[in-house]
Formats: C-alpha cells, sequence, structure tokens
C-alpha cells in the first residue's frame, strides 16, 4: 500500500490536486465467476423493468382510451387477480425454497421445491389465461380498444416472462438431474431464482396499477 | 404453406432492385466459392465462426459495420443522384423505390454501421485497456454478434424478396400501419431490428459487466482510460434505452401482425406515443454512439500529442453528465407538435444543456494539445476534422434546440445536414480514426498512412460539400425525403451536394485502396513491438496481435496511465521489467451457440415476416435446444500450459528489448 | 410582454448591445444575405410575415450568440494544431499540463453562461412564439380549417362556406387562425415564408396563427413524409387584398362543386399530383367531424401501389 501511495507521488503524469491514490473501487482484480454472472443478470433484470416501464408507460397513456368498449372497472374481477397473486407469491417462496435446498446439495427437496414452484407458476398461468379467454369470448379482445390492447399486451407480457421462467425452470430440474449440483449449474439457478423474484415485483406493480387502480380508482 | 411468400415477392419487373439483387448473390456466391475451394472453411469456423475471443469478435463487428456502410453509402449515392435528376422530371427512382432507399439508408447507417463499428471497437479495446484477458461472458458475447448479424442479413434479404420500409428510418405511425403500409417492407425492418437490438442488448450487459467486474488490479474507475469511460456510459445508455426500443416496435409489431391499437388512427390508438417512447430511445441511442467515439478521440489526442488527457475528472464528469441529461430531451424532436410554450421551452432549454459538457470534452482536447508535440498520423487528422467540424455541428445542433428556429428548421434539409454533421464528424470519423489506431494492434501491421490521409482528405472535403448545401437549401424550406422538386431556387445546392457526394465515394474507395494497400505491403508495415503510436494505456504492453490470453501475467495498475508509466522506467533505466513467473492460463473454450443461435434466429424473423408459422416454431425450438446443448457442455474451459505463454511472451520482450538497444544506441 | 408583430420584440436582449455583439450578429447578417443574394430567395429569411420575421430573428440572433463562442473555439483548434506539431521546434514541449483549476472554471462557465443566455431566448421565444398563441392586430382573425389528406391539402373557410384543395387564399394583415388535423396519416404543414410550421394528426387538432403582410405567392408544402405521393403535397399561397379575398371567396362559393361528407370521402381516397380546385362547403360541421373521427381516416392504398409485395395483402 505505501508503496503504491510511493509511486503514484512518484509519477508525474497523476492528474487532479489529489497527488495521492486515485479514488475508486474495484482494485482487486477481476471479480469471482458468481459474482461476474449475478452482477450481469440483475443489469438484465433492470433493462427487463425498463421494458416493463414503457409498457406500463403506454397503459397509462391509453387508460382512458376505451372507444366506447369496457373500461377496467367493468371487466375486472379482483377475486381472481387476489388468487393469481397468491399463487405467484407463493410460487417465489418455493423458489426461494428450491435455492436453499440447492445450496444444501439436497437432490429431493430441491425438485420437490421446483415442482412446487412449476404447479403453482402454471396455476397463475391458468388463470391468468382463463381470465383473458374470457375477455375474448365476451368480444373484450385486445382488438377492441386501444385501452384493451394495452391491457393485453402489460399482462401478456408478465405471462410470456412467467412462461418462459417455467420452461427455464423445466430445464434446470432437467440440468441438476442430468449433471448435479455443478459450479456452473449453480450460477444458473441463481439467475433462475431472481428472475424468478423479479417477476413478482413487476406483478405486484402491475396487481396495484392495472387491477386495483382500475377498479378502485 | 410458404404464408404470404411466392415468385412475385422477387422484382422480376423492377432492373434496379432486381440488377442490385444479382450483384449481392453473386458475391455472395463468389465468397463463398473461394472459401470453399481455398480449403478455407476449417478455419474460419475454428478461428472466427465459432470463436469467443472479444477480439476476434471485435474485428468481426468492425468487419460487419464496413460492408453494411458500403451498403449505406450506395444508398446515399442513390439519393443524391435521384435529386439530382429529379428536378421537375421523375428522376430514376420511383417513389415506392425512393423510399426504401432513404428508409433503408437512415437504419443500416444507424443500427448496422454505427452500432457494431462503436460497439467492435469496444469489445476489441476494453479488455486490453482494463487489463483483463476476457469479457464478462465470452459466448453471450458471440451471440450477442451473430444476432446482430442476423438483423443485417434480414435487411439485405429485403432487397432480394419482398421490399423494405417506405416510412424512413424510423416507421412512424400511422404511416406504418397495415392499412397504409400493407407490404412486407416495415415487417423486415421490425424484425430485423427487434433480432438485432438483442444482440445489442446482450453487448451491453456483458461490456458493462466487464468494466464494473472485470478489470485488473489496481485499475480502479479513475485510472481507467477515458475510452472505457465512454463505453460504460454509452452501454448504460443501450441498458437503459434498448429496452424501450424493443418494446414500442413490438407494440406496432402487435399492432400489424394482430389487430391491436396502440398507434392506429381507429379505436383509441395514439400515434403521439410512439413519437414519445421512440424518442425516448433515440435520442440516447444518438449517444450511445457518439459517446464511444469522443472516447476514441481522447485516446487519439492524448496519444498523438504526447501527453495525458487534459482535464481527465472533467471529462469523466462530462460523459456522465451528458449520459443523464441525454434521457431528458427527448422532445425537441417534435417542437412543432403543438406541446405549448412551457413543455417546448423545458425541453429546448434542457437540449441545449447538453452543449455544456460536450463543449467542455471539446476545451479537454485543445488543452491536450495545448503544450504536445502533436504527430499528424492519420488518426490525428481524423481528430483534429472531427473538432472542428463537431464545432459547426454542435452549432447547428443547439440552434435547433431553440423552439422558435426550429420551427421553420424542423424536418428540413437544414436538420438532415445537422445530425450528419455531428453522426460523420463523431460517430463515423471517430470509428475511422479509432480503426486506425488500432488495425496494427488487431493485426500486426499498420494501415498505409499516405492513402489514408488521403482518403480523411476526401471525406472530409465531400462531407463539407455535401452538407453545406444542404444547410443551405433547409434554410430554403427544402424538406427531407423528397422524391422530386420543382422549387428552381434549390437546385444548383442540390447538384453541389451531388458533388460531395461524389467526393466522399472516392474517399471510400480510397479507403479500400488504402486496406489493398496495406495488406500487400504488410511486411514493410510490421508492428514488431506491439507499441506503434507511442502509445499510453495497457493494450498497447501487449504484442500485435495480442495471444488468445492477451496478457501473460495480469498488469498491476498502480497509477493512471499504467503501461506509460512502465514504459517510462524502462526507458529511463534503459531496461525492461524483470521477466515475470508464467502461469498456466485457462481461457474460455470456442462455441458454435452463437451462430447456430442466429442461424434459427434468421429462420424466425424471415418466416415471421412471410407468416410461415410452422418454420417460425421450427426456429424456436431450434434456438430453444442451440442453448440447452449448450448448457449441457462439460468443459467450459481450455489451459495454455505455461510455456506457451511464456515463449509468446518472451518473444515480445525480446522485440521490446531490441527497440531499448535502438535508444541505447541513438543516447 | 405582449406580442407586437414585429422581430423587434426581441428588445429582451438589451443584453446584447456590445461592439462585439454587433460584429457577430453582423457575421450571421451577412451569411444570410450572401444566401438571400446568391440563391434568390432564401425563404426562411425571406420573411412574409411577422412570424416568419421572428423566427428569422431569433434564429440569427441565436446563432450569433453561439458564432462568440464557436469561432473562437474553431481559431483556437487550428491554431494549437498548428502551432504545437512535433514539427515545430519553437514550440514548448509541456508533458505535464494535465490539469488547470483555472482552465477548467474558464471552460465549464463559458458554455454554461452561453447556454444561460440562449436559455433566456428559448424561453421566452417559445413562450412568445406559441403556434397556438393568437397574434395582436386590429384586423379581426380569419379561421381557416386544414386537413391534410393522401396526398393533398384541404382548406376550409368555415366563415365563408367555401373550401379549396391545394390552394390557400389569404388576406393581406388579416390574421390566419389556422386549426389543423389530419384525414389520414400525420404530416406537417409548412409555409417557410409564413413561418412556422405544425404537424396535423387524425383524431386530433392542432393550432397555429400566421399572417402575411405583404401579398405575393408563396409556397406551401407538406414537411414530414407520408407516403408514396408526399413529393406532391405542395400548395400555393396567395396573399391577397382583403377586398380581393371577399370578391374571391364569393366567387369560389358560387362556382365551385359542393363539399359535404360524400365528396370529402372521394378526395380522401390517394391520389398525388392534384390540381387547385374549389368546393362551396355544404356540411359546416365537416372539420369536426374529421377530427373527432366521426368520418373515419382515410383508406390506404387501394390496388396496391407497382410493389407485388403490396398488392399480395
Amino acid at each position: 500500500m505505501t508503496e503504491t501511495v510511493a509511486l503514484a507521488h512518484n509519477d508525474p503524469y497523476a492528474l487532479g490536486h489529489g497527488h495521492g491514490l486515485a479514488v475508486g473501487h474495484g482494485g482487486g482484480g477481476p471479480a469471482s465467476k458468481r459474482i461476474i454472472v449475478g452482477y450481469g443478470f440483475w443489469i438484465f433484470l433492470l433493462s427487463d423493468i425498463v421494458m416493463f416501464s414503457a409498457l406500463f408507460a403506454t397503459y397509462a397513456v391509453l387508460v382512458e382510451r376505451t372507444a366506447g368498449g369496457p373500461s377496467g372497472r367493468e371487466l375486472f374481477d379482483l377475486r381472481g387477480a387476489a388468487a393469481e397473486t397468491a399463487f405467484l407469491l407463493l410460487s417465489s417462496f418455493a423458489c426461494g425454497l428450491a435455492s436453499i435446498a440447492a445450496a444444501a446439495r439436497s437432490a429431493r427437496w430441491y425438485y420437490i421445491a421446483m415442482a412446487a414452484t412449476c404447479v403453482l407458476g402454471l396455476g397463475f398461468l391458468a388463470l391468468e389465461i382463463s381470465e383473458f379467454a374470457r375477455f375474448v369470448s365476451d368480444g373484450d379482445g385486445p382488438t377492441r380498444s386501444a385501452f384493451l390492447s394495452a391491457f393485453f399486451t402489460l399482462v401478456g407480457c408478465h405471462g410470456l416472462h412467467v412462461s418462459a421462467g417455467i420452461l427455464w425452470l423445466l430445464t434446470m430440474v432437467a440440468q441438476v438431474f442430468a449433471k448435479g449440483f455443478r459450479a456452473d449449474i449453480m450460477r444458473r439457478l441463481l439467475c433462475f431464482a431472481l428472475f424468478w423474484h423479479a417477476l413478482d415485483i413487476i406483478w405486484v406493480g402491475l396487481f396495484t396499477v392495472v387491477y386495483l387502480m382500475g377498479v378502485y380508482v | 404453406m410458404l404464408g404470404k411468400l411466392s415468385w412475385q415477392a422477387i422484382p422480376f419487373d423492377q432492373p434496379i432492385p432486381l440488377f442490385a439483387a444479382l450483384i449481392v448473390i453473386a458475391t455472395v456466391i463468389a465468397v463463398l466459392v473461394v472459401v470453399l475451394v481455398k480449403g478455407w472453411l476449417p478455419y474460419l469456423w475454428r478461428e472466427w465462426i465459432t470463436s469467443v475471443d472479444h477480439k476476434r469478435i471485435g474485428v468481426m463487428y468492425t468487419l460487419l459495420a464496413m460492408v453494411m456502410l458500403l451498403r449505406g453509402a450506395i444508398d446515399a449515392v442513390m439519393m443524391r443522384s435521384q435529386q439530382t435528376f429529379a428536378f421537375r422530371a421523375p428522376g430514376y427512382l420511383p417513389p415506392e423505390h425512393y423510399d426504401q432507399v432513404f428508409s433503408a439508408h437512415g437504419a443500416i447507417m444507424i443500427f448496422f454501421v454505427g452500432m457494431p463499428f462503436v460497439i467492435g471497437l469496444a469489445n476489441f479495446v476494453v479488455p486490453l485497456q482494463l487489463g483483463v484477458r476476457d469479457v464478462a461472458f465470452p459466448t453471450l458475447n458471440s451471440v450477442g454478434f451473430w444476432l446482430t448479424a442476423t438483423g443485417a442479413l434480414l435487411v439485405n434479404l429485403s432487397l432480394i424478396v419482398g421490399e423494405f420500409a417506405r416510412t424512413g428510418w424510423l416507421p412512424f405511425p400511422p404511416l406504418s400501419e397495415t392499412t397504409y403500409s400493407p407490404g412486407v417492407g416495415v415487417d423486415y425492418y421490425l424484425w430485423s431490428l427487434e433480432i438485432s437490438g438483442v444482440g445489442t442488448l446482450v453487448a451491453g450487459i456483458n461490456l458493462v459487466t466487464t468494466i464494473l467486474k472485470v478489470r485488473a488490479p489496481g485499475m480502479t474507475y479513475m485510472r481507467m482510460p477515458m475510452f472505457c469511460w465512454t463505453v460504460l456510459a454509452s452501454n448504460l445508455l443501450i441498458i437503459a434505452a434498448f429496452p424501450i426500443l424493443t418494446a414500442t416496435l413490438a407494440m406496432l409489431l402487435l399492432d400489424r401482425y394482430l389487430g391491436f391499437h396502440f398507434f392506429t388512427n381507429e379505436a383509441g390508438g395514439n400515434m403521439m406515443m410512439f413519437m414519445n417512447l421512440i424518442w425516448a430511445w433515440g435520442h440516447p441511442e444518438v449517444y450511445i454512439l457518439v459517446l464511444p467515439a469522443f472516447g476514441i478521440f481522447s485516446e487519439v489526442v492524448s496519444t498523438f500529442s504526447g501527453k495525458p488527457l487534459f482535464g481527465y475528472r472533467s471529462m469523466v464528469m462530462a460523459t456522465m453528465a451528458i449520459c443523464l441529461i441525454s434521457f431528458m430531451v427527448w422532445l425537441h424532436h417534435f417542437f412543432t407538435m403543438g406541446a405549448g410554450g412551457d413543455v417546448n421551452a423545458i425541453f429546448g432549454i434542457m437540449s441545449s444543456v447538453i452543449a455544456v459538457p460536450t463543449g467542455v470534452k471539446i476545451y479537454s482536447w485543445l488543452f491536450t494539445m495545448y503544450g504536445g508535440r502533436i504527430r499528424y498520423a492519420t488518426p490525428m487528422i481524423w481528430s483534429v476534422a472531427f473538432m472542428i467540424t463537431f464545432a459547426i455541428g454542435g452549432l447547428t445542433g443547439v440552434l435547433l434546440a431553440v423552439p422558435p428556429a426550429d420551427f421553420v428548421l424542423h424536418n428540413s434539409l437544414f436538420l438532415v445536414a445537422h445530425f450528419h454533421n455531428v453522426i460523420i464528424a463523431a460517430v463515423i470519423f471517430g470509428a475511422f480514426a479509432g480503426y486506425t489506431y488500432w488495425f496494427p494492434k488487431a493485426f500486426g501491421f499498420r494501415l498505409h498512412e499516405g492513402w489514408g490521409r488521403l482518403a480523411a482528405i476526401f471525406w472530409v472535403a465531400g462531407f463539407y460539400v455535401t452538407f453545406v448545401p444542404l444547410y443551405i437549401v433547409g434554410l430554403e424550406g427544402m424538406t427531407r425525403r423528397l422524391q422530386h422538386y420543382d422549387v428552381a431556387a434549390w437546385r444548383p445546392w442540390i447538384l453541389i451536394a451531388a458533388a460531395g457526394g461524389v467526393l466522399t465515394a472516392i474517399g471510400i474507395g480510397l479507403q479500400i485502396v488504402q486496406l489493398a494497400v496495406s495488406i500487400r505491403r504488410r511486411d514493410e508495415l510490421r508492428d514488431e513491438t506491439g507499441d506503434p503510436w507511442d502509445g499510453r494505456s495497457l493494450e498497447w504492453a501487449t504484442p500485435s496481435p495480442p495471444p488468445a490470453f492477451n496478457f501473460a501475467v495480469l498488469p498491476n495498475v498502480s497509477g493512471e496511465e499504467p503501461y506509460w508509466g512502465v514504459k517510462q522506467r524502462a526507458r529511463d533505466r534503459l531496461k525492461l521489467s524483470e521477466e515475470p513467473e508464467y502461469e498456466a492460463v485457462e481461457m474460455p473454450r470456442n462455441s458454435p451457440t452463437g451462430f447456430v443461435c442466429a442461424f434459427f434466429a434468421t429462420l424466425m424473423g424471415f418466416s415471421l415476416i412471410w407468416h410461415i408459422w410452422w418454420l417460425v416454431i421450427a426456429g424456436a425450438v431450434g434456438a430453444y435446444a442451440t442453448f440447452v446443448a449448450f448448457a449441457w457442455r462439460d468443459r467450459d474451459e481450455y489451459v495454455i500450459p505455461a510455456e506457451t505463454v511464456a515463449r509468446i511472451d518472451r518473444a515480445n520482450r525480446q522485440a521490446r528489448e531490441a527497440a531499448l538497444a535502438r535508444l541505447r544506441r541513438d543516447q | 410582454m405582449a406580442f407586437a408583430g414585429h422581430p423587434r420584440w426581441l428588445r429582451l436582449a438589451k443584453l446584447k448591445q456590445g461592439p462585439r455583439w454587433r460584429v457577430l450578429e453582423r457575421v450571421a447578417a451577412i451569411g444570410a444575405l450572401a444566401l438571400t443574394l446568391s440563391g434568390c430567395d432564401v425563404a426562411v429569411f425571406d420573411s412574409k410575415g411577422p412570424i416568419s420575421e421572428a423566427n428569422a430573428t431569433i434564429l440569427l440572433d441565436s446563432v450569433a450568440i453561439m458564432l462568440a463562442i464557436v469561432i473562437p473555439t474553431i481559431v483556437a483548434i487550428v491554431a494549437f494544431a498548428w502551432w504545437f506539431r512535433a514539427s515545430n521546434p519553437r514550440a514548448q514541449y509541456l508533458p505535464r499540463f494535465v490539469y488547470s483549476g483555472r482552465v477548467e472554471l474558464v471552460v465549464w462557465s463559458i458554455p454554461v453562461l452561453t447556454i444561460l443566455l440562449l436559455g433566456g431566448v428559448i424561453w421566452i421565444g417559445s413562450h412568445e412564439l406559441d403556434p397556438a398563441r393568437p397574434l395582436a392586430s386590429p384586423n379581426k382573425p380569419l379561421p381557416i380549417q386544414v386537413v391534410s389528406l393522401d396526398w393533398k391539402w384541404l382548406f376550409i373557410y368555415p366563415d365563408q362556406k367555401v373550401a379549396a384543395v391545394n390552394q390557400l387564399i389569404a388576406p393581406v394583415g388579416v390574421p390566419l387562425q389556422f386549426s389543423l388535423t389530419s384525414g389520414s396519416v400525420m404530416t406537417v404543414f409548412f409555409v417557410p415564408q409564413l413561418g412556422t410550421m405544425i404537424y396535423t394528426m387524425n383524431g386530433m387538432t392542432t393550432h397555429l396563427n400566421l399572417e402575411a403582410d405583404q401579398p405575393g405567392v408563396f409556397f406551401g408544402l407538406a414537411a414530414h413524409f407520408s407516403g408514396d405521393g408526399f413529393s406532391d403535397m405542395n400548395f400555393d399561397v396567395h396573399a391577397v387584398s382583403p377586398a380581393e379575398f371577399s370578391g374571391w371567396a364569393q366567387q369560389a362559393g358560387a362556382a365551385g362543386d359542393v363539399l359535404d361528407a360524400q365528396a370529402y370521402r372521394d378526395l380522401a381516397k390517394q391520389s398525388a399530383n392534384v390540381p387547385p380546385k374549389l368546393f362551396r362547403l355544404a356540411d359546416e360541421n365537416l372539420f369536426q367531424e374529421i377530427a373527432t373521427q366521426k368520418i373515419p381516416p382515410g383508406p390506404g392504398p387501394q390496388s396496391g401501389g407497382p410493389n407485388p409485395s403490396v398488392s399480395a395483402h
């Protein structure tokens, strides 16, 4: 340390008034793979949240534009949406258990917890699809009005994320089955868990902005 | 079976696109034949197509950008020549073709020239400057590149099968909705950008993680070279802005494919929302392109002035300020939509505020030159041309940020001249400066100076001769995208602009000659030591071209300009530092994931455009299977033994020792 | 700060009294003059109305403000680049000159001050020249409704109960109160010599106030790409005396065809290079019906363009 300081003083090209150690972080060389992967995935999640913000903003702009069709107040069934919320939050809890099981290298509990995550996720999807099907069969599909276009896109985009998550979940189960808890698979599990929890965060926003505010505001 | 696709999609009745298509097909076939006959395919597959080496990927990005630059430049020449002939006459391009040409020109130049050029240079240089062996996600990096290439391929495919968008480089609804654009052109545009947008996002995540988490020991933030800072800022913008583009284009796709009503005239759709969303991406996009170019100029000006960058901290601050403010100015793209005085004034002021950090940057380069010993190699010529030209572009930019002035200049050729003034002067000149500057690092020999200087002179002259008349004709009220016109006062300026187009085309031709001459005379242009320009940052500490592992031993950074410090000590003591202890190096294994994934993405994109639904599903399944196959592999890395590392490093040390010996002799 | 109808409104800038300012303003003005002389008429500076004059003044003043900083910068770039060339033995080599608090202060404060000054111009200019702001005038303003169609302009005079395609007749000295909408895609209404342009959008109405203060024929155009026929979407503005204008309106009302919802639907079909035509306005609420989408927007391409992939749909 003192050596570095001394070097910095000798360095005629040291910048600014400081003339000491340049401030900043990350002096220790490249981070570990686990940190790099987790960090990168966090950044991906941030970008995904930006995409959802664009959809949220669009929804907010179009929510009044019902073009003579039904508004959210007339359409939404809060009990259904509450049940979806329960399914999704419980599945997130199960996903947390799966992470703990993986950390403990317990294959049995890992499979059980992942199965629970999957079933609860599928339950969420089933409820969402039945809601969509009801709207469409009543003639209130996404082509009915700009409001419904925005609704189907925002909620449907989250639903697509959940579907992709389930495919990923199944792949992760197969991977652990085939390869065991290898270091790279543990890193992927970390990413999957982050993804699954992030979908909860988005759903909470969605439930509030679309369903609660749609019915009560 | 084949959706909307039929023989009618091929433009047999239109000679110009048909001819262009034939040339493209002939070129592609010729290249393939040469590759196959010469037996290069295994080499290409092993060393390039499946490579996850950031340097190789960077080179491929840059090559893609340069090939697409040719395509975009041909479009530009067609536009200039059409307007030359189309005075009170129809010219040679009918509107439905001319409209595709200008749409393709803009989309290609931004998405498939500017973006891959800066991302490619960043990919190549950033890990070297940070003193590390690779990027954070090497395989993902390859996926990102190949998805970008997919987008470029689809755009070019539209030349042969079907048509490209006729809606401008940004497809404003309702014109881009099915009612007014029922053809496949807009779909080609949308799918190629959705796919390449994923590639860009991946590149952004990769570079940000690399810069924030993968640096040599001691490489603190305030010791990073300016190029790394600007790449960081640019890629943060990618992460924050590209998802908006993806979402916006997805909404337009839903409108077009499934009858949604986001931006339609009917059922409550709102086209102004498209304007807001697309520019919320679009303005940061400008800075995504230009910030890395600023970084390149910082490196070049400092190196060729023989001085550290003046006001490094100010530069960092200015870069991050631009990064932030660029998200608060989007409305200046439509001051003339009647938003009202308050809104216009606030966005006008915010827009001109960006001129402050940008101005600071110009002064930093200026004072870097002050007291320097400036060597005018080609990169420095591009840089000085940039500084002067960009000052003018900045002036006209701030002018357009003044709403009452914009009220008469919006959408005019004045605007066109302005953004070419900043994009060409900053992004293109910057990319060329970087290309010339880092070429010896990538290939081990310098580009020929004489041809390079001549090319730069023609480019700069071509720029002024083209765009000064366009400024003037914009002040005369000429709007952009006119296929023909009747106003006599515009005519002389359009003719001069066409002459400028010729000069620029000659500049491009000279660059091709430069490349050919340099390859032929590579032995006399050889860079033996790995430090051809007397550089200051860590990339010059490696041999040219650097080995797969970049650094035999990760450098220990103890100050700004670490390589300059090491080099000065060696020069003072006329002796290299002690030979380090070499260890075996683990490097990521190659993977065809990126290429195969892009193959399926191409299938998906093409079949989505032509409504071939079974092929869409097949493509999706194939892409998923590719990732599973990648996830299933057991070995991620291979080991380079310590002896190999030592042999390569000793060879480079020998060359540097020889350079020191020459220095000793001269003293 | 009432709008005076003259470029002199920018008297806010008492700031710009110094001799240096004069020089810069003169440079900008000479540049404009040179353009005017060489290019016959540089539309944006060849103002035929108060708005255009004000636009041009702000434009020139902003250029002058910025030239004050840009010219010295460019001179310094050229000077430093030349003087500090490696082959110049008289130039001092200062490899340690990498930071200077004074220089930093100057390079941050000069752009800030410039932008502060310009910010004032922007703030006041945006409000004074807001397109929706009515012009002060002793004369009663003339309402004109503008509908952009594929690919022609429809001008409706609700008070005179006449309408014209691709021809705008305007009385000199009378404020023109435009309400604009689009019958199909988005585009921009622009008469360079009268000033400020504005977007037209389906389902929405924008507002614009202009005035011609001398008679003449001015070029008008669509200034936002709107499809294949875009290049022919031009019109002439005939600025005539108020007396001539009322004469024209009477004549047009007597001579023209009838414009009602049906005639409008025919007109809304895609066509390019449409010669000027006059109508008698039968349906007084036509504009409102278009702007509120009671009349649906115009259809797109009917039988498709020459490109096969268009007709395949």
